[in-house]
């Protein structure tokens, strides 16, 4: 072979060797890279072999996707009876929301999203008009939900599934977030009453259950109050759940404010700046940014602790799915609601998940270690 | 002066919770709606249809109750509860009437200051098993892992049978009904105990039921019925006198199709005519009107029209009589006489 001579910097730009691109490259690179690596991929392939098309077999191609009851779904195929779903899906949505009211929960759903995309985007058109809807979107959707001024009232018992937890996730993550950031900023305060009390309430907060608050909302405090009042239900659980997100909220903020450098908090005294300018102009930006995957992690957390809401008789999803299976029809077919209510389950969660993650790489500024 | 604090807490707390439980019969009319106390979900005797409507054996109570008290028998604000925090749920005054396969019992009696209303069925604690693992009675089950509810009757039946025949278990707690199905067609417990009604429609709910048996034991008396609180005898009454009528008017041939004709006028059987008020007016006497017990019949039919409805021979449950026939038909069915 003979050896081709360049002329210094006039080398062409070679492809590399074609073992060295390309799938089978990385197939080797990756895959087979040694004895070890070959096992474990010969054994992660024989895993997958395994697992798959079974699963795809129930899930799809042997499901029963239309059906009177169980037994038709058994008739026609062994694998998911999703008719069950099917015919329980409006139960699943909107609980025990009278249907001829339904409309109410799909119209809060829809303002849901306007208001929801001024608040997530910043380069959505129209913000600041935006923004102001959005703050007022909680009173409008409570309105349209609950009734009353011209609406028919829905007593919020009757409130269930997919529309109870977002009712009270949203309610929780919109109200604790401002909570958490002032009982944080009272933490940290100068004045003695102020921080006992944010101090005691997030410790106490932090050291009792959520469950037991809920249960001391529903059953206990029909003792301490005057005979007669009644005091609505899922009203005592939003403020239990606020509260509780509240007391997490405000250490998450803690953690935040606390990475901020006590120079910067001089530098905003010296030129001038009130205590609330300082917080909202300095301090607060640069804090909530680093705190925000604590913040979306507790707002995870409160999303799905939403399903505790069963032990005091409503039933969010999977208390309508548990009671679902008790009907003679369907029983059995725990498998199917209980996917079915993890899928509902991780796609909110996994989108929360990815937005901080946007969030986080927007807000990025090149501090990061 | 603690002490004489805390008394006084004590004695406010206690005259609060009389107050509040005084005269449930008027916060139900004032409310206009029915809180009844129900289960999460059993098949046949409580769950929600795919339009969210509650049905059931026990449901029917419910609606009774309603139908006899406020007119409608679909006034009914349904309180679903697991078995721990029924109790709670009721003597909060949350819930006004309970009905969910509770069994009566002393301690519940006493101890929790419950006032039972007659038992709507009479059950008994029965076992499942898989038929491949051989066994053919309960007491062969030494060793085995029984799936098995927490805070019912059946969890400290099931200690004293295997006491009292010296061998072991396994405990698996479980929730609700539902969640024991699930555990056992797992194969995370070898035994599924509850009442013989819940594993009658349990196994029929099975991928496979000739592969279970229910095994010829039946450990306790199970009498399952309603519930109101201590202190509100009229109350209690309402309740008690429903069940009695729903049972006394099976046994009297009323039903929910010729009710209305019966109660039209006074026909020539004066229990009949006691009960729907074309004779006498009974109702006046525990606060309610003459028809309280045609609207509760018409809202649901008899007892056994209710019992055929949702547990009886002709449902995937298939339940049959058995001990809750009439005791004119073999049964202990006993219901007081109105008069």
């Amino acid at each position: 072979m003979t050896e081709k001579n360049y002329i210094p910097g006039e080398h062409p730009d070679l492809p590399p060797p074609s073992n060295m691109i390309g799938p089978v490259a990385w197939i080797r690179d990756n895959l087979l890279s040694s004895p070890a690596n070959i096992i474990m991929t010969i054994l992660s392939v024989w895993f997958l072999y395994i697992v798959i098309p079974p699963t795809l077999n129930w899930f799809f191609l042997d499901a029963a996707f239309t059906g009177e009851d169980r037994n038709a779904c058994r008739a026609v195929a062994d694998g998911a009876c999703w008719a069950f779903i099917g015919e329980r899906f409006k139960l699943f949505t909107y609980g025990f929301y009278p249907e001829e009211h339904r409309w109410r929960v799909n119209l809060s759903f829809i303002l849901l999203i306007v208001a929801l995309i001024p608040v997530l985007f910043d380069k959505a058109p129209f913000r600041s008009l935006g923004l102001k809807f959005s703050i007022a979107f909680p009173f409008i959707a409570g309105w349209l939900l609950v009734g009353g001024l011209g609406l028919e009232p829905v007593p919020t018992s009757q409130f269930g599934g997919f529309m109870l937890t977002l009712v009270i996730g949203i309610t929780g993550i919109a109200f604790s977030l401002p909570i958490g950031i002032l009982l944080a900023l009272g933490r940290q305060s100068n004045l003695p009453i102020i921080k006992v009390f944010c101090v005691s309430f997030i410790e106490f907060i932090r050291g009792v259950p959520l469950i037991t608050l809920l249960f001391v909302a529903s059953t206990m405090l029909s003792y301490f109050l005057p005979p007669g009042t009644n005091f609505d239900l899922l009203l005592r659980v939003l403020i239990m759940v606020v509260l509780f997100s509240s007391g997490y909220m405000a250490e998450v903020i803690r953690g935040g404010l606390q990475a901020i450098p006590k120079g910067q908090i001089e530098a905003a005294d010296s030129m001038g700046l009130k205590y609330w300018q300082s917080m909202r102009l300095i301090v607060l930006p640069q804090a909530l940014k680093i705190s925000i995957p604590g913040i979306v992690n507790t707002f995870i957390g409160l999303y799905k602790d939403t399903t505790l809401v069963i032990i005091i008789g409503l039933l969010d999803p999977l208390g309508i799915g548990r009671a679902s299976l008790s009907d003679t029809k369907w029983t059995g077919l725990s498998t199917e609601v209980y996917i079915f209510v993890a899928i509902f389950f991780f796609v909110s969660c996994f989108g929360m998940s990815r937005y901080s993650l946007y969030l986080e790489n927007k807000l990025e500024t090149g501090h990061k270690r | 002066m603690r002490v004489t604090k805390s008394a006084a807490v004590a004695a406010a707390l206690s005259l609060t919770a009389f107050t509040a439980q005084a005269a449930t019969l008027e916060d139900v009319q004032a409310r206009g709606e029915l809180n009844c106390v129900v289960t999460t979900g059993v098949a046949g005797f409580a769950a929600p249809d795919e339009n969210g409507r509650w049905e059931g054996f026990d449901v029917d109570f419910c609606r009774a109750v309603a139908a006899a008290v406020l007119g409608d028998g679909e006034k009914v604000k349904f309180i679903p509860t697991t078995g721990k925090t029924r109790f709670t749920v009721l003597n909060s005054g949350e819930g006004d009437i309970l009905f969910r396969n509770t069994t009566e019992t002393m301690s519940r009696d006493a101890d929790l200051k419950l006032s039972f209303l007659p038992v709507n069925y009479y059950d008994g604690q029965g076992f499942m098993i898989r038929k491949e693992l051989g066994v053919t009675s309960a007491k062969d089950l030494d060793g085995a892992s029984v799936c098995i509810q927490t805070g019912t009757t059946t969890e400290l039946n099931l200690a004293d049978f295997f006491r009292i025949n010296n061998i072991s278990y396994e405990p698996v707690a479980i929730e609700t009904n539902e969640e024991g199905i699930t555990n056992y067609s797992g194969n995370r417990c070898d035994v599924y105990t509850t009442d013989a009604s819940g594993l009658a429609s349990t196994r029929a709910a099975l991928d496979d039921p000739s592969a279970h048996i229910i095994l010829p034991e039946i450990i306790s008396k199970e009498p399952l019925g309603g519930a109101v609180r201590h202190g509100d005898d009229q109350w209690f009454d309402i309740g008690k006198w429903v069940v009695n009528a729903l049972i006394n008017a099976e046994e009297l041939g009323i039903t929910q199709a010729n009710v209305e004709e019966l109660a039209s006028a006074a026909g020539d059987n004066p229990s009949i005519n006691r009960m729907l008020g074309t004779e006498s007016d009974m109702g006046a006497m525990v606060g309610l009107d003459a028809q309280w017990a045609v609207r509760a019949i018409k809202a649901v039919g008899n007892y056994g029209e209710s019992f055929d409805r949702h547990i009886g021979p002709n449902t995937q449950i298939g339940l049959e009589r058995g001990l809750n026939a009439l005791w004119k038909d073999g049964g202990i069915l006993y219901a007081a006489p109105i008069r």
